[in-house]
């Protein structure tokens, strides 16, 4: 078993803090166990909450390289595994003329050379540290979480051809999941699971402040006390964090320095995307 | 590890089995790893310990919170006693001086609520628990109430003095106002909520954690009975119908996918087979054509069933891409339609009281008539049920003893493509007292649909792959 990258809970948030990234008490003792346990870490929550944002900050804190793999409909093994290099196994047959035997180059073609790796192999073999990220799990389909489980459970890919292949040093895993589909009760239990939901109100603004720095405290705290009212209301899309920095930064750079009624009805756009959820809000917070 | 720690362990866990959260035995393993590895006197990094390896479903995590201040509290008998403050036999005599504490305590409360530390007001509602939430029900034994502190304190009724505080001279009325409201209704909330994980905490000392358990957990609201539902759950539902639209469409367009495919595409087919000589080893086909059906959904909307109705409605909205076209009616003694206020994009909460208002639903006397609704329904809109259509009626079938016009709803039945009646109440109610179901249930599919889950089931069904 390597060490592990992290010496305590309070070393997560302090790092992850340097990072760019500020924790709560779940997610630093969270991230910590994912790294002493050594399971992956399965991130449920809303889009937008920063998700993907804890995988990159993790990377960064620890000083390793991150290995995305988007999942998508349709992702299959050879996108996600691995792949031989046809083309250049044909070139090969071809360029080795009549006096090779057939022995030697069937050897020679199915050689590392003629390997095209993808995400989950090269995660896997990397000797440097490495924080691998499954993004949007639930967009797979479902045959892809049975090839997760063998990666993640065991940290191992076998390749008929060459055999298989252990990872000499785990990497930390973060499969992200936006819940449009409930995960397989069995890639659930190989993974240690947070979910990510909106923050509270004093770490929002904390956030909000260490992203958007120019921004004025009292401006950032109104900021996300209305949008704390947004959310209350029945939204089809209730605003998310980033949607947060986002009007932050629209406020900037419009010059506003307080949140009225006439900032938010111009800049309303930001945090809304529906036609109904504006129409809403409109009346709700008696804009009109 | 210590064995006390494992025995508090498996009764923990036996209260989340028990509360339906499935622990396998792999997740206990890890949650005892994990706990070898975090500080244990850090109480919320505990927390996490356990949410993180035994916790998968964001739905079971005010059930996981309960239980796990019941089997670890944050402190044990009165921690703030020992601060000097009151004695517990002067507590026990509150009575008489009660009004000028309860002053007090209110005027700190407010405070409190202005400043927003969760520390401060997590000590706060302790010391008032203990203060106020105190019974004697028998010589020897005590109870602890919730209900004495919050009926006491009344949170709410600060909200207008707060209100002002907050505001400071601003204009009454705006938006400025909402916002402030917000933010204070939350800290309100948890305040009670903090007086309540007390109040069972004291319990659970008393009478210990596994008595408690069961009682402590509320069921998730996609389990709650619509015609129990308070508002709270209904409210927490409606939030959820989006959500679950979403989830069934992605499960829909999965199981189509899977499906058989439609007629040979001979063009690709061909173009294949060059690869191969000619010879067509592998053959395509044209992506299958979901047939879409109509949706028609007549539902009685008085009183007792309208959660039950608008939930349901809202679902179809949410879902309307999944049909080609989808219409409503809606009725309490006679029915109008109401497809007019869901127009595409329509705010649905919205469409929904303005349809309570405006609807003309009420002919006589605004008791639920079904016989009346029904053929007023085939006689005013004949071409609604067709033979591409779904036709969906939602109700209790309570029709106060009144007429139930069977033939004319076989009629409808026989014209449309599926029927079914949605009935929200349990099925062993069915045909008790002035319940019309056993006529009904003998022309069209009658279907207990009594919370979301069972929604859900039905949802899936209905939908064609």
């Amino acid at each position: 078993m390597q060490s592990p990258q992290f010496a305590s809970p309070a070393d997560v948030a302090e790092r992850l803090s340097a990072a760019g990234y500020l924790t709560d008490d779940a997610i630093a003792t969270t991230v910590f166990l994912a790294d002493r346990l050594g399971k992956p870490l399965l991130v449920e929550g809303p889009a937008g909450v920063g998700k993907t944002e804890l995988a990159k900050a993790v990377a960064e804190a620890t000083g390793s390289a991150l290995i995305r793999l988007q999942c998508y409909e349709g992702l299959d093994e050879a996108r996600a595994l691995y792949e031989w290099n046809y083309k250049k196994q044909l070139l090969r047959i071809q360029a080795s003329g009549d006096d090779a035997s057939w022995d030697d180059i069937s050897d020679d073609v199915f050689a590392e050379e003629f390997l095209l790796s993808r995400p989950l192999l090269t995660a896997i073999r990397r000797e440097e540290p490495t924080v691998l990220l499954v993004d949007e799990t639930d967009k797979a389909d479902v045959e892809v979480e049975g090839l997760l489980l063998e990666v993640l459970s065991d940290f191992q890919i076998t390749i008929p051809e060459l055999g298989t292949i252990t990872a000499s040093r785990r990497p930390i895993v973060f499969l992200t999941s936006n819940a449009t589909r409930e995960l397989s009760e069995a890639l659930k239990r190989r993974c240690l699971y947070l979910h990510l939901d909106y923050p509270s109100a004093e770490r929002e603004k904390a956030i909000v402040l260490s992203r958007v720095p120019e921004i004025a405290e009292q401006l950032a705290g109104s900021l996300v006390s209305t949008v704390r009212a947004l959310r209350a209301m029945e939204l089809k899309k209730s605003p998310s964090i980033s949607e947060s920095i986002d009007w932050a930064r629209t406020l900037l750079a419009l010059g506003l320095d307080t949140l009225d009624e006439q900032a938010v009805r111009t800049t309303l756009g930001v945090v809304l995307k529906h036609a109904s959820d504006h129409d809403r809000a409109t009346t709700q917070l008696k804009l009109d | 590890m210590a064995a006390g720690l494992v025995d508090r362990q498996i009764g923990f866990f036996h209260a989340l089995r028990d509360a339906g959260l499935q622990i396998s035995l792999a997740e206990v393993l890890d949650a005892t790893r994990a706990l070898g590895v975090v500080d244990l006197v850090d109480r919320e990094g505990l927390r996490a310990a356990y949410a993180a390896t035994v916790l998968k479903r964001p739905a079971h995590r005010p059930a996981f919170d309960a239980l796990f201040d019941l089997w670890f509290p944050p402190a044990v008998g009165d921690p703030s006693a020992r601060e000097g403050q009151a004695s517990e036999d002067e507590a026990g005599e509150a009575g008489d001086d009660g009004a000028a504490d309860k002053d007090a305590l209110r005027a700190r409360l407010r405070d409190l609520l202005l400043e927003g530390d969760e520390e401060a007001l997590r000590r706060f509602a302790r010391e008032t628990v203990r203060e106020l939430g105190r019974a004697d029900t028998a010589p020897g034994r005590q109870a602890w109430f919730s209900y004495r502190v919050l009926r006491g304190l009344s949170p709410e009724t600060l909200m207008a003095s707060l209100l002002e505080a907050v505001l400071a001279g601003q204009a009454r009325g705006g938006m400025a106002e909402k916002v402030a409201r917000q933010t204070l209704t939350d800290r309100i909330r948890q305040f009670q909520e903090m007086v309540e994980s007390e109040v069972r905490r004291r319990l659970a000392e008393d009478r210990g954690a596994e008595a408690l358990s069961k009682t402590a957990v509320s069921p998730l609201a996609e389990q709650v009975d619509f015609l129990r539902a308070s508002r709270n759950d209904m409210a927490e539902l409606r939030r959820q119908v989006f959500p679950l639209a979403r989830r069934l469409a992605t499960r829909l367009t999965a199981r189509r996918r899977l499906g058989r495919s439609g007629r040979l595409d001979f063009r690709r087919t061909v173009r294949a087979s060059l690869a191969t000589g000619g010879v067509p080893l592998v053959t395509h086909h044209r992506p299958h054509k979901p047939h879409k059906p109509e949706l028609v959904v007549l539902c009685d909307v008085s009183g007792s069933v309208s959660g039950f109705a608008h939930f349901t409605l809202m679902l179809a909205y949410a879902l309307s891409e999944q049909f080609t076209k989808v219409r409503s009616f809606a009725f309490i003694d006679t029915v109008d339609e109401v497809s007019r206020f869901f127009t595409p994009g329509v705010d649905v909460p919205q469409a929904l009281s303005r349809m309570s208002a405006e609807a003309n639903l009420v002919w006589l006397d605004g008791h639920s008539d079904y016989g009346h609704s029904i053929e007023e329904f085939a006689a005013r809109y004949p071409d609604a049920v067709g033979p591409r259509t779904s036709l969906l009626v939602l109700g209790d079938a309570r029709n106060n003893y009144r007429a139930t016009a069977v033939p004319t709803l076989r009629s409808l039945v026989q014209r449309s493509r599926h029927a079914y009646w949605l009935n929200p109440e349990p099925q062993a109610y069915w045909g008790s007292g002035d319940s019309a179901t056993t006529a009904y249930a003998d022309v069209i599919e009658m279907v207990e649909v009594r919370n979301a889950v069972q929604l859900e089931a039905f949802v899936q069904r209905l939908l064609p792959t």
